[in-house]
């Protein structure tokens, strides 16, 4: 995999990974919770406030000029990155905010009682409970689709009375990927009047995003889940739609109008970004994208799916592991393997790899929906990333083999 | 170090817990949970109006203490069920054995201190919250009999 990806390179480009943990270095397996940050994220952010920091979209003054210019080209990259238009690219602080967003801007306009929802068990809770709670408030209905063998189930019908369908494109938890082109399509075709947003918080990291031909209507997803700072997220929306929404917070930079008693609202996307907004990991996140571009998605992919199967392949050869999700040699699937070792529980899992400074995540992974649908408690987690090593994925092994022995299990 | 945490006494009451199960007619009864971890646990109890120095009881008709001297009472027997990690399951099953006999207002008293006692292990920060779920179950329940709420910055 060397050949694809000069590792020693990229390490090197990640302060935090020269780091020691118990007098070891590093090895940081837990992407899928967040990922670490190059140090050209690191600089775009501290040249931000060293250089041009100031307002955005207020003062004539030539900072306020060029902190404009860094937000604005921010947005631009980040939505030629998605294949969007800028004007559809709304700055949030992450998935939640996005989705809550839509839930409440979009979802409070347009969900009415009888209507359904439809989302998955493979959801994690950024992507459950704010539908859950829509439901709740409109008396709509709530469909899952189930999940077989770590993939949705291809049988579910939409009911006709579809008004929202929301799933993830990859799966935090089983790394299964979803095809978001053909859900998006069933769904409509199934239910004409279904909106579909995709969560991307799992996918965006590893795939080329087309949003403008993925059929889908939404689309939510974290910068620091792809290198960028934390509070960096973003809400892709149709423009059409994005216009015909009310606002979901109300303040400054939203307005085009404000008198005593009645106001009307900025064009796209500033009528969803009231407030001061934060500018400077926006800038972050167009500097990770850059840095994602530079080393090649497609790459990224081969190297963390090599490193998942290696993985996997060993972790299920050791006695009374489980592993969750598809199988090691599949192609639709992230860098993520989730497993549990017989009689021990995942924290314990995660402890013993923590003193050898292997930094996994163990618990429900905000997706205890899918926990009990796989009827475990808690799972361990390892998840890769461009800069892993097949020397890390040994380490991850001998840990867990380390574990067996000290519980004799 | 973290596998400090792993010594045989642990793992041994992690996988043979005392006190594991429920008592039927508990006097008192909670469930807790750690939600970021999803851990567990459910306490039972059964609470008895300590003997007086002549060894006569004190109880009235239900068989349950009057709620003036109700502090004095003692845990005379405690279950748990739980789904956890080592440390959890561990502090579950050395403090139940611990409070057996104990009055309300000395598992009042109880603080975090003493479950690490108890555990004689370092317990990392991060396991912090695992060692302390038991140990907040059994007080929130000798509170509830007691008609009194946990204070948990107090407690």
């Amino acid at each position: 995999m060397a050949k694809h990806l000069d590792i020693e390179k990229i390490r090197n480009d990640f302060p935090i990974l020269k780091r020691r943990i118990h007098k070891q270095t590093l090895a940081y397996l837990d992407n899928a919770a967040t990922t670490q940050k190059p140090q050209a994220v690191i600089d775009a952010v501290s040249d931000f406030y060293s250089n041009h920091y100031a307002n955005v979209h207020r003062s004539v003054s030539t900072l306020a000029m060029e902190a404009t210019e860094a937000f604005e080209s921010a947005r631009k990259n980040v939505a030629a990155f998605v294949n969007a238009r800028p004007e559809e690219v709304i700055f949030t602080r992450n998935t939640t905010e996005s989705i809550n967003l839509a839930a409440y801007a979009w979802g409070n306009a347009h969900v009415r009682a009888g209507d359904a929802i439809v989302i998955t068990e493979m959801d994690h809770h950024s992507n459950l409970v704010p539908w859950q709670q829509l439901a709740l408030r409109k008396k709509a209905e709530l469909h899952y689709i189930s999940v077989e063998n770590g993939e949705l189930d291809g049988d579910f019908e939409f009911p006709e009375n579809t008004k929202l369908f929301a799933f993830p494109h990859a799966s935090n938890v089983l790394s299964t990927l979803n095809d978001v082109r053909s859900w998006a399509k069933k769904a409509k075709i199934e239910a004409p009047n279904a909106t579909v947003l995709v969560d991307g918080a799992a996918g965006a990291p590893h795939f080329q995003l087309d949003l403008a031909k993925s059929g889908a209507d939404f689309c939510a997803f974290s910068g620091h889940k792809m290198l960028a700072p934390m509070g960096s997220g973003v809400l892709w929306g149709k423009k059409t739609i994005l216009d015909a929404m009310p606002p979901f917070l109300y303040g400054g930079s939203m307005i085009s109008k404000v008198e005593q008693h009645q106001s009307t609202w900025a064009d796209v996307p500033a009528k969803f970004e009231a407030g001061t907004p934060n500018v400077a990991d926006a800038v972050g996140l167009s500097a990770a994208i850059n840095y994602l571009k530079k080393t090649g998605l497609a790459k990224i992919h081969a190297h963390e799916l090599a490193l998942a199967r290696q993985a996997q392949e060993e972790l299920e050869a050791i006695p009374g592991v489980t592993t969750y999700g598809p199988p090691s040699n599949a192609k639709n699937r992230t860098g993520i393997v989730s497993f549990n070792v017989a009689g021990v529980h995942a924290h314990d899992v995660g402890s013993i790899l923590d003193s050898d400074a292997v930094a996994i995540r163990s618990g429900h992974h905000c997706a205890q929906v899918l926990m009990g649908r796989l009827q475990v408690a808690a799972t361990a987690r390892a998840s890769f990333y461009l800069y892993n090593t097949e020397d890390e994925v040994e380490r991850l092994v001998a840990g867990v083999k380390k574990v067996k022995k000290i519980f004799g299990s | 170090m973290t596998n400090a945490m792993y010594r045989e006494q642990i793992l041994e009451h992690y996988k043979h817990p005392l006190n594991q199960g429920t008592l039927e007619k508990p006097d008192a009864r909670h469930h807790d949970l750690n939600p970021l971890c999803g851990d567990e646990i459910e306490v039972f109890l059964k609470i008895e109006n300590k003997k007086e120095k002549n060894g006569k009881g004190k109880r009235d008709e239900s068989g349950k203490t009057k709620p003036n001297d109700a502090g004095n009472a003692i845990i005379a027997d405690i279950k748990f069920t739980s789904q956890g990690c080592a440390i959890s399951t561990a502090a579950a099953s050395l403090l139940t054995e611990s409070v057996k006999g104990k009055t309300l207002d000395e598992v009042k008293a109880l603080t975090r201190d003493d479950v690490f006692a108890l555990l004689g292990v370092p317990v990392s920060a991060a396991r912090v919250k695992c060692a302390l779920l038991s140990l907040k179950a059994i007080k929130s329940a000798a509170y509830a009999y007691l008609g009194e709420k946990l204070d948990e910055k107090r407690d």
